[in-house]
């Protein structure tokens, strides 16, 4: 049963988002891998939780950098849930969500924007993402910027690999990495 | 840099929602008490950004829930509060039943008083606190807690 603090709470949640006074919504969603944390701003997608991430953590780092109006409001995230359930089921090849880049810059932000051009179900290399954000030689800069990916999964850091096909690393796990490259048909299960 | 970082705002609503309600009834009725809260939380979180000091929040939303209180019994022109329902046979928020016929007799309590009363009971407020909610001396704060009590033990017997 509903408490009457809770009905309170509702109450006021709908209408904070009618004064546009939610400047970041968040929700969890499950996955084949665990319970995501996903987060948006006015702008759009800003940070996607993985399973091993903390998610009081995250919800902490987002009100210090994009703003402490953080509230839980799962129907804001409803599109985000919906295209991400569709994409574990493996019949979605390409998010279709707008994106908040705010939370990363520079070198950073031109890797990250690279990697989210990788399409569905192919790899590329760290070196290949370096010289794509305009500095082939800062191949491990470009693995860092992939280990500070805040929106994984939306963008696709898991498609990048070492040269040579080792799997490198994911913030996720490697588990994880390796279950989405299956499912993406790039491994074999 | 702030001394403190504020948290998350669902962090306050997660661990003092209760408290606003519970002294926003004794303070304006049960009513009353849901707009209130309302209205507690937008002012709040619409405020939250530019907060300068995070070290007492569930003070500062209870002084906040405290001037919507006022409000609220100044739009209503200081008519008397209603007071709670009878008893339902549903508990809510852990409230034990008998306590229902103390907040209807802490809602008919003068507007001081009450908050007062409201603030050290419902929210388990130290003096020095309610004191900054109601924004008068701690020693007035003692008095009004003083002289609802003295009336609440008349009124319940």
């Amino acid at each position: 049963m509903k408490t009457a603090t809770n009905t309170a709470i509702d109450r006021f949640k709908a209408r904070a988002a009618e004064e546009g006074l939610l400047d970041v919504a968040y929700a969890t969603a499950d996955s084949p891998f665990g319970p995501l944390l996903l987060a948006q701003s006015r702008r759009g997608l800003v940070r996607v939780g993985l399973p091993n991430q903390d998610p009081d953590e995250l919800l902490g780092e987002l009100a210090e950098r994009v703003s402490p109006r953080v509230l839980e409001a799962p129907a804001e995230l409803d599109e985000a849930r919906r295209e991400l359930d569709l994409y574990f089921e493996g019949k979605l090849d390409r998010f279709d969500l707008p994106l908040d880049w705010s939370l990363s810059n520079g070198f950073r932000l031109r890797v990250l924007r690279a990697i989210a051009r990788i399409p569905y179900g192919q790899t590329r290399s760290y070196t290949e993402m370096a010289r794509k954000a305009g500095n082939e030689r800062a191949v491990r800069a470009a693995g860092t910027a992939c280990g500070s990916n805040p929106i994984p999964l939306v963008v696709p850091c898991h498609r990048v690999l070492r040269t040579g096909g080792a799997l490198g690393g994911y913030g996720g796990g490697l588990p994880m990495k390796r279950g989405l490259l299956e499912l993406e048909g790039v491994l074999d299960e | 840099m702030l001394a403190t970082p504020l948290p998350p705002f669902q962090l306050l609503i997660d661990e003092y929602a209760g408290d606003v309600l519970a002294v926003l009834r004794g303070a304006v009725g049960r009513e009353g008490a849901e707009d209130c809260f309302q209205e507690t939380f937008l002012a709040a979180l619409r405020a939250y950004p530019r907060l300068e000091d995070a070290r007492n929040l569930r003070g500062w939303l209870l002084t906040i829930a405290h001037r919507k209180a006022i409000d609220h019994h100044r739009a209503r022109g200081r008519a008397p509060v209603p007071v709670a329902e009878p008893p339902e046979a549903a508990v809510e928020d852990g409230l034990p039943e008998r306590d229902e016929r103390l907040w209807a007799a802490v809602g008919s309590l003068p507007p001081k008083q009450r908050a007062a009363v409201a603030l050290r009971y419902g929210s388990d407020l130290p003096h020095g606190e309610i004191a900054a909610a109601l924004g008068c001396s701690p020693e007035a704060a003692r008095r009004s807690l003083h002289e609802g009590l003295k009336r609440l033990r008349k009124e319940l017997g």
